[in-house]
Parts: structure tokens; C-alpha cells; sequence
């Protein structure tokens, strides 16, 4: 067993990315604090335009917007740390209730999405990397193009047109069927639900399905040119386990940091498909903040994404370890 | 006694968008059980090309167009993919040339041999376990018990080619086909390679077929040779007679141009056989030119003076420096070059040798000791001007000049950027002049200048490398294996360049190989280099003929014994 400590053990590899973790958490909340003193002035937007001076002093003196830059900072930070992200300055609610409230749609969508990209994507991807001059593999890149080249919410009006309009098959907007489920509001247990996320959740996946696929075939084409997979034919092995056994394994690698980046890039892009579908969650929410310069809302928001994309680059990292014994480095 | 493997009047065709290319035309071999043939030839004979087509794994789109393969009784040439998949691995085993990149980097040896086994043997899972163990017992791996359940980059390149020579075996061939088995291995794990091969060839009563392009390799271990030239057979035969009275001027020729190892001569022989290798070199009273201007060496004995030199590369980091592993790579080296002299630095892979040039070359920060350049103190920070005008002085020539040429410059851009840069011209006129002049002086036509690296073949660019490195005026020219990725033909062409140009600029050089027998050709002095320390430094004549240290003999014994079949 080698020591704790040691780099290439997986202990050592995690804390060193979690320090990594915490110091892009501190700027970005160093990032979303600046938003209160940089975008207009609380105070106004949260009293009417008749309040006295009084009374914005009053106002003033509870948010404790006197105080000297840095102990507000610290403030906000103890604040953060705790959940507690303040008032919702249009709602006069909780943020974090709100974004716990909203949470669930969100992640329901990013994840059927992430499921439909990243299935869809190996799939085709791994079947046009072998069959590389076959009709089947030509249409599927040809299309694949429309994924790339068009934007989310030209995709998402399309499909609305064909299936909700035309067709009639799918709802256009809106998020149905929603079951508490111990304080977590799904959508997933109900045929209405699970009518309903179709459409937003097969326009987010588009684009990242086809980043996938053609980043597997890519990967695919280069690894069975390489010397091991030409050994492998050499000692016989029969085509599935060369395709499936050694060729798809080593082009995971690449393709997982992708997924990771690109899960993160879900959420993000989660903001147009949600505005578009009018589906319920912190996507929707952040725009709608946006309007009214709802800055606890924004900020929180802020911290939340890069949370988000903190947590999935540490998952990504500890993945590398399963897949590839090269990062292990045990002793050789 | 019919042969295990017949190969009649093949032919082999590549079809290109400039018609066909046929790269291999009627050639008619066959080997026996028990028996070792080697196929030896340059680079593009199509010696690779043969043994691809028996296991019918040619790269697309090349197709067999004519002749039979006939194995063990049976015709092979015209099987379906699935029938020949049967035979591959099963009947007739491969050895390809990089144990590097022939294993599958992320699955364990012991899965990628057990999977082989289960497939070509039809065995359970448990009996293949046993059986992988045997295997690696049988070709020299230590431990195989705890073995198998290692990665490939775990084991070292020598073992790593044992592993694929036991997948090689798993199937219980009849046939192995090796190409280039040991031509990314160094000369002392060669020889154990070959003798594994060779042992397991007798024990096995193994047919098999090595595909080289070192005729070394063939007189160590082949019983028989063919020797290819430009897809065509020229000649076979024991090996004793081919390489002793061969008939035809190719083999000639390919067996004058292997540098000997015992004795010293003028000039490199030139393979003469083929058409146009051999570009005179029009470089007279360079004296005059502006390569010659600007010296500084004069005054200087002394080029280049290392003392006590360190440096050491972390493989293992932590946070406690207890904890820590460091690789010594050059480990308090002394050495002194002196002003126009040729130093060879020897050694295996892994020895310290390239690491001590690159320090030179101040590629690298050494941990401690001192560099002089001209009697100027290269480390000191003090005077750095003084220090960058120095190591203007001295250029690299590396080995694989595949890569170390930008391929989207063309060659005259590539030649004058070192020019345009240092100013070291007057004007454009005469920068463009300086630069046709040193192409020529490697013996390139002009009209290369306009053209792109991927253009000329791997010699041509060896020149190019020469003349972008000529082109700062150097005084001491740092040449790292500069041949080791070329064939024996070019080999001397280039070295014979390399010796003229040294010859007419008085350059001093620190010439690094583990050839030994182009060091002793090259070089006036030798080091001789083990992990990271210098065990003997003679005369090159001397530690030929009368090595003092226990390593250097051991490397000498190590040489192919060309002389035995010199006439």
C-alpha cells in the first residue's frame, strides 16, 4: 500500500483538488459579493419611490451597507457559508429557499439531458468510428452538423412547432405532472411529467450529443489506427472485443473530460432551453432576476453554477483514476 | 521437406490518386519449421509489406494482386476475413516493433493474455490463468504470478517486448512473424531478445520470419536470409554466404555501408547502389565565406568545460521531502571538450546522455556544478548578455528530424529565421545568398528552398536540420543520435557531411549515440556514460582496443560481430 500522502495515491490526488476547489470558490464569491456594489444601489430597489430619507437610512443601517467594505464581505461570506444567500430583493423571500424550491427542475432536466447526450453520443459515435464509409454513419454525420450549427432556442421553437404545435403529441411549455417526493418535487413518476421534459431536455442534449458524438468517433478512427488494436487483430481477437474490449475503453478518457466540461455547460446553456420551454426552474429564475435586478438572486445564482461545476471537474478527476492506471502511478 | 510457409511471385499493390504503387513485386520466399529467416531491407523495400500480407493485415487500401501464400499445405491469400482471423494468433503469431505502443495501455497483461488464450485456445477462464503464468515463465519474466496483474507502462521496454512475444505465443503458433522486434530496444536488451527468439524458435520447433532493416540483427541470429530492395527480391541464401560472398550490388553495398566497429577509417562507405543518394558536397575554401567570420574559439583551448554537473528529475512527489524520490539523471559529471575536437558520449537508454547535452545546451537547469563556454561561466546570472551572445555558439541537431522541423515554414524560411533573427546579415540580399549557399553545403539542391519539410525524406531532412543549425554560425555543433532514426545508406551520408563540415569550419562536436561503432568512426574522444555517470573517458582507439572499466567492455562485447562474415 503506498503512504497517504504520497502523490499518486487517490487521497492525496482529491484533497489536492479540492484546495483547487476552494480557491475558485473564493473568487467567484469574491465575484458575486462585488455584484451589490456595483449594480446599482440596493436600497433603491428595494424601497418605493416615495420612502423618506429616514427611512432609507433605516434600511441602510439594517443591511449594514455603512459598514467598511470588508467586514461586509466577511459578513456575506459567514452568510454564505451557513445557505443563508438574504432576501430576494422583488419576492422579499429567502434565496435559498427559492433556488431549493426551483433546484429540482432544473437538475431533472440537466440530467435527462446528460443521459440522452452522452448515450446517444457513444452510441453514434462508436458506430460511426467503425463503420466509417457506411451510408448509415454518412447521414448521422451530415446531421449531426444541424446539432452543432444551430441555436438552442431555433432547435427548441422548432420542435415546439413539429411536436406541440403540429402534431400535437408534447406540450409546448411548462413542467406537469410534479409529485413531492420528501421535499423534492419531481416530475420523472408522472406520464405528464415525463411528457413534459421530452422536449426541453432533447433540445438542451443537441448540441452536447453531438460535441460527444464526434468527439468519440474522433477518438474512435485515431485509437484503432494505433500498434495495440493492429496486435490485437494480429493474436486473433474477434472484432467485439477489439472494438468494445481495447479500442472503446481508451478513447474514454478524453471523452469523459468533455462530458464533465460539458454537464457544466448544460446548466449554463439550461438558461435559454428553460426561458424558451417556460420550464420552472433556477435557469428561468436567474433571467426573470435579471430583469428586475434581483442582485441576491444573481449572486447566488453565480455561486450555485460555479458549485455545480466545481463538484462535476472533482467527479471528473476521480473518474480518470478509475479509468486510466497510468494517473494511478503504483510503483513500476 | 515442404516448407511451412510458401510465398509465390507475390505482389502487393497500393492503389494512390497517382496510379498504383506496387509495393511488393513477385517475391517468392518460403521458410521451415525450426528455421529462422530473416527479410532484411531499407525503409520503403517493402519488407513490413510481406509479413502484413500472410496475416492479410495490410493497411487499406493495399491489396494483394498477384501470387499465392500457401501455409502449412493450405492456401491463406484468398481466405475470408473471419476464416483468417482463425489463423491469426492460433496458427501464425506477430511481433511488432514497438513494445510501447503494441499493448493495450489500460488493461493489465495478465487480462490481455488470458482474453488471447480463452480466444485461440478455447480454454476457461481459471486454466488460461495458469497457462499466462507458464507463458511468462517461458520467455524470462520474473514473478509472473504477481506479474500479470501489472500494466503495461509498469514494465520496462526489454520486458514489455518479452510480454508481446508471449501474446505472441499464446496461441501455440506455428509461425511467428517479428518485425522489427528489437529496433526500439538497446543493444544489450537486443541481444537477449534475439536469443529468446531464437531458443524459443528450436524448443518450439517454430517457423520464423524477422523482419529487419539491420543487418546486424540478421547475423545474429537468421539462418537463412532474403534481402529486399525496392519491393523486389534481390537475393537469398544461408546467411554465411549472402553476407560473405554476396552476388547482387545491393547487398554489396548494404553490407560495406554498416560502420565496422574495429577499425578506423577515412570516410563512411556509401551505398552507391542507389540511384542519387549520394549529393556531392560542393563546400571548398569556406574559409572566406561568412560560416567562417565571427570566431571566437581562437583564443580558447578549451570549448566547453563541465565540472561537477547535477541535476536530478523528481518521479515521485509528496509533501514531506522525506517522502520525496529523485532520479539522479546526471550525477556529478566532469568533462572537458577542447576547441575543435570531436567528443562522443555512449551509452544505453536511460544512461544520462542526452540529459548531459541538453544541460550543455542549456536546455536544462543543472542542481549544482559549473558549465564554461569559452572560459565563460554560462550558469552565472550576472552577465546575461554575455551568456546568450555565448550560446549563440552552439546549435542542436536532434534525432528524429521528422519533428524537429516546423512543417508549415518552408525550408528557406526554416534555414534563414536563425539568420533574421540575430541580424547577423546586412540585408535580405545577402541573408538569401547565405542561405542558398548553406543549402548547397549540405548538398541540397536550390530549388528545395521554396519547398515544405514533408516533401523530402528523413536523410533530406537531417540535412535541412543541418543547415538551420549552420546558420547561426555555430562553433560547437551538439549532434544528439543524429542517425539513429535512419537507414544504414543515409547513415553514412550524413555523417560523412557532418565530418566535412567539421573538417572545413573547425567546429568542435559533442557527438552522442549509443552506436558504437559510428562513435568510433566519428569521434577523437569518448565517454563513456551509466546512470547518470561517467565510468571511462579514453582516446576512441583506446577504449576500443583496451577498455579499462567493467561497463565499457561489457557495451564493446555487446557489438554485432560484423567481422565474422568480413571478408
Amino acid at each position: 500500500m503506498a503512504p497517504l500522502l504520497l502523490e499518486g495515491s487517490m487521497f492525496y490526488f482529491i484533497l489536492n483538488r479540492l484546495a483547487q476547489s476552494l480557491l475558485v470558490m473564493a473568487v467567484v464569491s469574491a465575484i458575486s459579493f462585488s455584484l451589490f456594489n456595483f449594480v446599482g444601489d440596493p436600497v433603491n430597489n428595494m424601497v418605493g419611490q416615495d420612502a423618506t430619507r429616514e427611512q432609507r437610512i433605516e434600511i441602510r443601517q439594517q443591511l449594514g451597507l455603512d459598514d467598511p467594505i470588508l467586514v461586509q464581505y466577511q459578513r456575506f461570506m459567514l452568510n454564505v457559508a451557513q445557505g443563508d444567500f438574504g432576501l430576494s430583493y422583488r419576492i422579499k423571500q429567502p434565496v435559498s429557499q427559492l433556488i431549493l424550491e426551483r433546484l429540482p427542475a432544473t437538475l431533472e432536466l440537466v440530467f435527462a439531458s446528460a443521459v440522452i447526450a452522452v448515450l446517444t453520443g457513444i452510441v453514434l459515435g462508436v458506430y460511426t468510428g467503425i463503420r466509417r464509409y457506411s451510408w448509415v454513419s454518412k447521414i448521422i454525420m451530415s446531421v449531426s452538423l444541424i446539432g452543432v450549427s444551430l441555436p438552442t432556442f431555433i432547435i427548441g421553437i422548432g420542435l415546439i412547432y413539429l411536436f406541440a404545435v403540429h402534431l400535437r403529441w408534447l406540450p409546448s411549455s411548462g413542467r406537469a405532472g410534479v409529485i413531492e417526493l420528501g421535499g423534492w418535487k419531481t416530475s420523472l413518476l408522472t406520464i405528464d411529467g415525463w411528457r413534459s421534459i421530452i422536449l426541453p431536455a432533447v433540445t438542451l442534449s443537441l448540441f452536447q450529443l453531438t460535441m460527444i458524438l464526434r468527439l468519440v468517433r474522433a477518438e474512435m478512427l485515431e485509437v484503432m489506427r494505433s500498434d495495440y488494436i493492429k496486435f490485437a487483430r494480429a493474436r486473433g481477437l474477434a472484432n467485439r472485443a477489439i472494438h468494445f474490449g481495447h479500442a472503446l475503453r481508451n478513447t474514454l478518457v478524453p471523452v469523459i473530460t468533455i462530458i464533465g466540461l460539458n454537464i457544466g455547460g448544460l446548466i449554463a446553456y439550461s438558461v435559454i432551453t428553460e426561458t424558451v420551454f417556460q420550464w420552472p426552474g433556477t435557469g428561468l429564475m436567474f433571467i426573470q432576476a435579471v430583469d428586475f435586478v434581483d442582485v441576491p438572486i444573481m449572486a447566488a445564482y453565480l455561486i450555485f453554477v460555479a458549485l455545480l461545476f466545481v463538484v462535476i471537474n472533482l467527479i471528473v478527476d476521480i473518474l480518470y483514476f478509475v479509468v486510466d492506471p497510468r494517473i494511478r502511478r503504483g510503483g513500476s | 521437406m515442404t516448407n511451412l510457409l510458401e510465398i509465390n511471385n507475390l505482389s502487393v499493390d497500393f492503389p494512390s490518386r497517382r496510379g498504383q504503387v506496387s509495393a511488393v513485386k513477385k517475391v517468392s520466399i518460403g521458410v521451415a519449421k525450426g528455421e529462422v529467416l530473416g527479410l532484411v531491407g531499407e525503409s520503403g523495400a517493402g519488407k513490413s509489406t510481406v509479413g502484413n500480407s500472410v496475416i492479410n493485415l495490410l493497411e487499406p487500401p493495399g491489396h494483394i494482386s498477384g501470387g499465392k501464400i500457401i501455409f502449412d499445405g493450405v492456401r491463406i491469400d484468398q481466405l475470408s476475413n473471419e476464416e483468417m482471423r482463425k489463423i491469426r494468433g492460433a496458427k501464425i503469431g506477430t511481433i511488432f516493433q514497438d513494445p510501447q505502443t503494441s499493448l493495450n495501455p489500460l488493461m493489465t497483461i495478465g487480462k490481455q493474455l488470458s482474453e488471447t488464450l480463452i480466444e485461440t485456445l478455447r480454454i476457461s477462464g481459471a486454466s488460461a490463468r495458469e497457462k499466462s503464468i507458464e507463458l511468462l515463465k517461458s520467455v524470462g519474466i520474473p514473478y509472473p504470478e504477481t506479474r500479470l496483474d501489472a500494466y503495461p507502462h509498469q514494465f520496462s521496454g526489454g520486458m514489455r517486448q518479452r510480454v508481446v512475444i508471449a501474446l505472441a505465443l499464446a496461441g501455440d503458433p506455428d509461425l511467428i512473424i517479428a518485425d522489427e522486434p528489437t529496433t526500439a530496444l538497446d543493444v544489450s536488451i537486443q541481444k537477449q531478445i534475439l536469443d529468446l527468439i531464437k531458443s524459443l524458435c528450436k524448443q518450439r520447433n517454430l517457423g520464423v520470419i524477422i523482419v529487419t532493416h539491420d543487418i546486424g540483427v540478421i547475423a545474429e541470429i537468421a539462418d537463412r536470409v532474403a534481402v529486399m530492395y525496392n519491393g523486389q527480391l534481390v537475393e537469398q541464401g544461408k546467411v554465411i554466404q549472402v553476407l560473405q560472398k554476396p552476388k547482387h550490388d545491393y547487398t554489396k553495398s548494404l553490407i560495406s555501408a554498416v560502420p565496422s566497429g574495429d577499425q578506423k577509417l577515412n570516410r563512411f562507405t556509401v551505398v552507391d547502389y542507389i540511384d542519387g543518394s549520394e549529393e556531392k558536397v560542393a563546400m571548398k575554401n569556406v574559409g572566406d565565406h561568412w560560416l567562417s567570420k565571427n570566431k571566437t574559439s581562437k583564443t580558447h583551448d578549451t570549448a566547453v568545460l563541465v565540472k561537477n554537473l547535477s541535476i536530478e528529475f523528481s518521479i515521485k512527489k509528496a509533501l514531506f521531502r522525506k517522502n520525496r524520490i529523485f532520479l539522479k539523471a546526471v550525477d556529478d559529471v566532469s568533462i572537458e571538450i577542447k576547441t575543435g575536437e570531436s567528443f562522443g558520449l555512449v551509452g544505453e537508454s536511460g544512461s544520462g546522455k542526452s540529459t548531459l547535452a541538453r544541460l550543455i545546451a542549456g536546455l536544462y537547469k543543472p542542481k549544482s556544478g559549473d558549465i564554461q563556454i569559452f572560459g565563460h561561466n554560462v550558469l552565472q546570472k550576472s552577465e546575461k548578455t554575455k551568456t546568450s551572445l555565448i550560446r549563440r555558439k552552439m546549435q542542436m541537431i536532434f534525432q528524429d528530424p521528422y519533428s524537429s522541423l516546423n512543417s508549415r515554414m518552408t525550408v528557406e524560411d526554416i534555414v534563414s529565421e536563425p539568420i533574421r533573427f540575430h541580424r547577423s546579415t546586412g540585408n535580405a540580399i545577402e541573408t538569401a545568398k547565405v542561405v542558398q549557399d548553406l543549402i548547397s553545403f549540405v548538398g541540397m539542391p536550390s530549388t528545395s528552398l521554396k519547398k515544405y519539410p514533408h516533401e523530402f525524406s528523413g536523410g533530406q531532412r537531417q540535412r535541412i536540420s543541418i543547415a538551420r543549425a549552420l546558420a547561426s554560425r555555430p562553433e560547437i555543433l551538439i549532434c544528439d543520435e543524429p542517425t539513429s532514426a535512419l537507414d544504414v545508406s543515409v547513415q553514412a551520408n550524413i555523417l560523412n557531411l557532418l565530418k566535412d563540415l567539421q573538417e572545413e569550419l573547425n567546429l568542435t562536436m559533442l557527438f552522442i549515440s549509443h552506436d558504437l561503432p559510428v562513435i568510433r568512426q566519428m569521434c577523437d574522444r569518448v565517454a563513456v556514460m551509466q546512470n547518470g555517470r561517467i565510468c571511462e573517458i579514453a582516446e576512441t582507439d583506446k577504449l576500443f582496443d583496451d577498455p579499462k572499466h567493467e561497463y565499457s567492455k561489457h557495451l564493446l562485447g555487446l557489438m554485432p560481430r560484423m567481422d565474422l562474415f568480413r571478408l
